[in-house]
């Protein structure tokens, strides 16, 4: 029974159940004649929910939980010596599940019965073929014990399925037919509906909470599994970043770092002057038309994904900097660059500098506006010496905001940037970030458990780190700032 | 209407520059103010004299803080504000397109309703009108000027030794003391106050009132308040303003003694407003 | 009257007449003009990086939506295409593409001899070239799916190389040709004549929307029919998930919440995930959804469920702005005729909310159909060229997202799939203008000012 049908069928009880207890606290309070306490609906509604919620918390779990234990049924299956030299048992593993997977395909084919595969009658070089028809072709020999897991495999997870449908709709008419039972005129079905839902409301409320547990929970423990494999300190402090795919990889993380932080740099030198003096422009001087009319323009480029500006730069803005710039002064040949990338960059969070600026700088009290216009200052005068030195705090917020995102964009850089970590000072030089080899690290061929692969994330927990801690600092100073005009 | 603040400008030729100066620092005729579509001023005249304070009084909404605000060209920074009629400082018109209201700022300074020091030091915050206008030639003339401001105000002795402390730091009627410092430190010929004591204590309105009543020789000043024990305090003369109008303007002590007009009346004996 | 030493230099001033400013105002009024001018400046660049990103796309990516056609009538030779003559689908299937491609050739040649075409130096399998190596698949396509067809004559509209087709949108010149490969100038020639003799024609690419991905060689026939799917299977998930689970924790974090340490710990874990950067969802759902829950690579559930991570912040905090302007009159009037609290919310803050919440839930939706790199690492970046199943088992099925296949097509060598890159981010930004346009819509109709 496929698991859109348990569904299907919880749901059908769940109707079922309330219109039944509905009917039911009717008809109990019209036998007794005493008044129901909660409206007819409550009492439906509670059937309800005890019919689904439970069904539909075990059946979540059951889908989480069963892999990890056929998995590790699995595992005790295989011995070391069908690990082949210098692979991986997770290889292994993975053959049993498209072996599984395999038979599968054969059996549904109606080529082999069901009966000859379990009664042990066929040997398996001719399943061996008939895999292979089915597109699941086998690299090398398979043991014998990797075959058997293979049945064990489909077995468990067949067994599973049948195990959780019933499991999961018996819980549903268990808790339906308690909580039809339950039901008497004088029960407080309303309260206890609302508990529950409240209950539910809770739960929801814990998914921000589960999200940044398992964020920080994944991060440390494969960072940990790879500090086994690879010295923290060379990862921390080496200069060099060499990935190799039969081991021996250099692993630093420092030129990355550096290439993160200048494509940041520049990007933030685009952005911090522009966006302040579009915030200064439109709070301080902009009439209504232009200001409803800019506004939105350039709030639009925040809302444009990260995507597009990726591919401006790769074939607009790399390019002409490599062709005007680049080449005529004899400065690089290539079309991904640090200035590429931090350029485009920096228009892209243009809108995070500005409107955040805008909203700070509207902050600041006229008082403070009418004071200095009252002493005989120009406007310029009193942006520059009344209003901004005011607004400042709030401005160091957003500007560290702006940073956070630069450093942890991901697109512009993969597109922009480059892929080569160096340590150089040339802008108009291709150089790599964090985010760029978390990418690459992620989606290469290298196997899972290597230090080539885990080493992506090391880098991601870096990443974490560093873009929690400026959010952190900056909510903190931009809430500081409000505070002080409130 | 008959009138004695009438008769004078009815009266008195303003044909001489030298003779308006004597008689009248501000001459205002028909004045009128509209907020886009509401008429806030109606004919305004008025000569306001020099070295001397006049106080405008009133109930709330009539006008009188507006026409303080027209005075140093504040109300430009509101768009929707226009103003038609003449008004003149030593007989010129402020109006004028030729004027620079940064200019005419400097000329006629404002104390504000709440005290609005700016989020600098003591003394960066008197130091700043000066510093904009160039009136320093260096650091030294610069600590002068700042002193004697504060001298003035009667914030010296207070915070001379902690010029280099933030202005929000202080108490809300040395606020004030130190905004009437920093407007005097540009050295303008008037100085507009906007109700200047009505967020602070008796005791800071005590002290502020008495600085009023001494820098009066030096400068013009025009104080819009509430309370008409203050007005009565602190000012020569007065003028009475209700529903956009200005219904009488007299020496203060005629003013609340005997006034002509029965509205003036009225809103002294405390009838409305 | 007596004047102090200070009123004095006051004096000194008073001469100055306003009328005529004097050099220093002037100075300061030209710095008031310069920073006005920076001003303005830095607007103006701010809408013109705006202009020139949309130009960019726009200019390289509109091409795309055109594709060039070879019109052929091309016999269906039963001794080629059915060699037991018996029609049965079976032994039809056994003749592979390869065995379609003489006949498209046999077509072509025919045509051109018809229509007396001469090109000189271009032998007949050079011109079937200007033919899409993806013609003969599309060609077996057709007769598996018409088996009676075998032996007529039938009019196809054949896909042209990508060649010809970037020589017809500038992309193509003799000159570049001739040092290339893949095409010749003579080759271009003869396109230039079947295009007079009218068999060669330029039209609209419906298959840009429905065709799936094509492999490096075949740009001409890469379509985004699997992205489309796989974006909207993923916003489909994202919408289920994550709008009951947002307004139920907005619900429970605006209305009930205590003020306590749990509710600080919601609050300043949904503050910090809107700030995390989204290549960190895709090291969580690669951890946790694809290695710790076993789910498949490459499938919408999993990106629907990273991206649903993504969204929730989003929506959170637009439905608590929504529900806190909903004034408590509102709910003081509720609970004053004896509804209790539950009930005051769901019957009658939460719908006063809901355009605020549909607001919102609309732009969470859009930034979701924006994100590309939490998906590279769920492995979405596999080249798919098999539509997923119907949901829920196709959820489950590989696909691809629109950003993503913007990603894959900029990684390719030929630089047709530039054009193809920018034509579907044309597409994709037209989705999200429309879906902003709705919010948009939403917010002037129902908004209310209380």
């Amino acid at each position: 029974m496929s698991v859109g049908i348990i569904i299907l069928v919880v749901a059908v009880l769940t109707a079922l159940g309330y219109f039944l207890g509905r009917r039911h606290a009717l008809s109990l309070s019209a036998q007794s004649g005493r008044k129901l306490h909660s409206l007819p609906g409550y009492y439906g509604q509670t059937v309800a929910l005890f019919t689904s919620i439970p069904a539909f918390l075990l059946l979540i779990l059951w889908l989480f939980v069963q892999p990890i234990v056929v998995d590790s049924r699995i595992d005790g299956m295989i011995p070391d010596s069908v690990i082949p030299e210098g692979g991986a048992r997770s290889l292994v593993i993975s053959d049993v599940r498209r072996i599984a997977g395999g038979l599968d395909a054969v059996l549904s084919h109606g080529e082999l019965s069901e009966s000859a595969l379990t009664d042990g009658s066929i040997d398996f070089s001719t399943i061996r073929t008939k895999l292979g028809e089915v597109g699941v072709a086998l690299a090398g020999d398979v043991p014998t014990e990797v075959f058997e897991a293979a049945k064990v495999y489909r077995d468990s997870i067949k067994t599973g399925a049948t195990a959780m449908a019933i499991l999961v709709i018996a819980l549903a008419f268990g808790f339906g037919i308690w909580a039809y039972r339950r039901i008497r005129p004088d029960m407080r079905a309303r309260n206890v509906s609302e508990g529950f839902v409240k209950s539910l409301l809770i739960a929801s409320s814990t998914v921000a909470i589960l999200t940044t547990a398992g964020i920080v929970g994944s991060l440390v423990f494969e960072t940990i599994n790879f500090f086994k494999m690879y010295p923290a300190s060379e990862f921390f402090f080496s200069t060099v970043w060499n990935p190799q795919f039969r081991g021996g990889s250099e692993l630093g993380i420092l030129p990355l770092l550096w290439g993160t932080l200048y494509v940041s740099v520049v990007a933030l030198i685009v952005a911090v002057p522009v966006g302040l003096m579009i915030a200064i422009y439109l709070a301080e001087y902009a009439g209504k038309t232009l200001r409803s009319f800019a506004k939105p323009a350039i709030e639009i480029l925040a809302g444009i994904p990260t995507i597009v500006y990726g591919l401006f730069a790769l074939v607009t803005v790399g390019p002409f900097l490599r062709d005007y710039f680049a080449q005529p002064f004899g400065l690089g040949n290539s079309s991904s660059s640090v200035l590429t990338a931090g350029l485009v960059m920096g228009i892209m969070i243009i809108p995070f500098v500005s409107s955040l600026s805008d909203d700070i700088i509207n902050a600041v009290p006229q008082a403070l506006r009418d004071g200095s216009y009252g002493l005989g200052a120009t406007q310029s005068e009193t942006i520059r010496q009344v209003i901004l030195p005011a607004a400042l705090p709030g401005i160091v917020g957003a500007i560290l905001l702006a940073a956070s995102r630069a450093i942890g964009e991901t697109m512009i850089v993969v597109l922009g940037a480059g892929a080569a970590a160096k340590l150089n000072l040339n802008p108009f030089e291709a150089m790599t970030t964090v985010t760029v080899k978390i990418v690459s690290q992620l989606t290469g061929d290298t196997e899972f458990a290597s230090p080539e692969t885990l080493v992506a994330f090391a880098l991601g927990l870096t990443l974490f780190v560093i873009t929690l801690g400026l959010n952190v600092l900056a909510l903190y100073i931009v809430r500081k700032y409000r505070e002080q005009y409130e | 209407m008959n009138n004695l603040s009438n008769i004078t400008t009815t009266t008195m030729p303003a044909t001489t520059k030298v003779a308006a100066m004597n008689l009248s620092k501000i001459s205002a005729r028909d004045v009128q103010v509209y907020y886009g579509d509401k008429h806030a001023l109606k004919d305004v005249n008025i000569e306001i004299r020099p070295r001397s304070v006049t106080a405008f009084i009133g109930p709330s909404g009539c006008g009188k803080s507006t026409f303080l605000r027209c005075i140093n060209r504040m109300n430009d920074t509101i768009a929707s504000c226009r103003v038609e009629g003449n008004i003149a400082i030593d007989g010129e018109d402020i109006y004028d397109p030729k004027v620079d209201p940064v200019q005419l700022r400097a000329k006629v300074g404002m104390v504000f309703q709440k005290p609005n020091p700016f989020p600098k030091s003591i003394y960066e915050n008197v130091a700043y009108g000066p510093r904009i206008h160039g009136l320093a030639r260096n650091k030294s003339e610069l600590d002068d000027i700042v002193a004697s401001a504060l001298q003035k105000a009667g914030l010296w002795n207070e915070v001379k030794d902690r010029l280099e402390s933030p202005g929000t730091g202080l108490s809300g009627g040395q606020q004030q003391r130190l905004c009437i410092a920093r407007a005097v430190a540009v050295s303008p010929e008037v100085i507009l106050m906007d109700e200047p004591c009505s967020a602070l204590d008796p005791i800071a309105t005590a002290k502020v009132e008495e600085l009023i009543h001494e820098i009066r020789e030096n400068f013009t000043i025009v104080i819009v308040t509430h309370s008409m024990q203050q007005a009565a305090r602190v000012s020569q003369r007065t003028a009475m303003f209700h529903l956009g109008n200005l219904v009488e303007e007299n020496d203060t002590d005629k003013m609340f003694t005997n006034p002509d007009d029965q509205r003036t009346q009225d809103y002294i004996m405390g009838r409305f407003g | 009257m007596t004047v102090s030493v200070a009123g004095k230099a006051a004096n000194d001033i008073q001469t100055k007449s306003i009328l005529a400013p004097d050099a220093r105002t002037r100075r300061r009024n030209a710095a008031e003009a310069r920073f006005r001018l920076w001003g303005k400046l830095a607007v103006a660049l701010g809408v013109l990086a705006l202009v020139g990103l949309l130009l960019s796309i726009l200019s390289n990516g509109l091409s795309s939506f055109q594709q060039t056609y070879i019109a052929l009538d091309v016999y269906l030779d039963p001794a080629k295409l059915d060699k037991d003559g018996n029609r049965d689908p079976a032994s039809i299937a056994k003749v592979s593409t390869f065995g379609y491609a003489p006949v498209i050739e046999k077509a072509l040649s025919e045509a051109i001899a018809a229509k007396g075409i001469v090109v000189d130096g271009l032998s007949i399998k050079a011109a079937a070239e200007l033919i899409s190596k993806e013609a003969p698949a599309s060609l077996r396509n057709f007769v598996i799916a018409n088996p009676s067809k075998i032996g007529e004559t039938v009019s196809f509209n054949l896909l042209a190389s990508g060649r010809i087709d970037g020589y017809y949108k500038g992309r193509v010149t003799m000159e570049s040709a001739a040092l290339d490969r893949n095409t010749s100038p003579e080759q271009l020639r003869l396109a230039d004549k079947l295009k007079e003799a009218g068999l060669l024609a330029t039209r609209f690419n419906w298959d840009f929307f429905t065709a799936p991905d094509a492999s490096d060689t075949r740009p001409e026939a890469a379509g985004l029919g699997v992205a489309i799917l796989g974006s909207a299977y993923m916003m489909l998930i994202v919408l289920v998930l994550s709008l009951p689970l947002g307004v139920a924790a907005s619900i429970y974090l605006e209305e009930f919440a205590p003020q306590n340490r749990f509710t600080d710990l919601v609050e300043v874990n949904i503050a910090n995930l809107a700030a995390v950067p989204s290549i960190v969802f895709g090291i969580l759902g690669l951890a946790v959804f694809i290695n710790f829950a076993g789910l498949p690579q490459s499938a919408p559930i999993v990106g629907g469920l990273v991206l649903t991570l993504m969204t929730l912040p989003t929506i959170i905090i637009a439905t608590r702005a929504a529900l806190k302007a909903v004034p408590p009159s509102i709910r003081d009037a509720a609970l004053g005729v004896g509804a209790s609290k539950m009930q005051s919310i769901f019957h009658h803050v939460l719908p006063l909310a809901m355009p605020g919440i549909l607001t919102g839930t609309i732009i969470g939706l859009a930034q979701a159909l924006g994100e590309t790199a939490p998906l590279l690492l769920i492995g979405m970046v596999a080249f798919v060229r098999e539509f997923p199943g119907a949901p829920p088992q196709g959820f489950f099925d590989p696909a691809s997202a629109l950003p993503v296949q913007v990603y894959n097509w900029t990684q390719r060598g030929d630089p047709a799939f530039v054009e193809r890159a920018s034509g579907a981010i044309i597409v994709l930004l037209v989705f999200l203008v429309l879906m902003n346009l709705i919010a948009i819509i939403l917010r002037r109709r129902f908004e209310r000012r209380w």
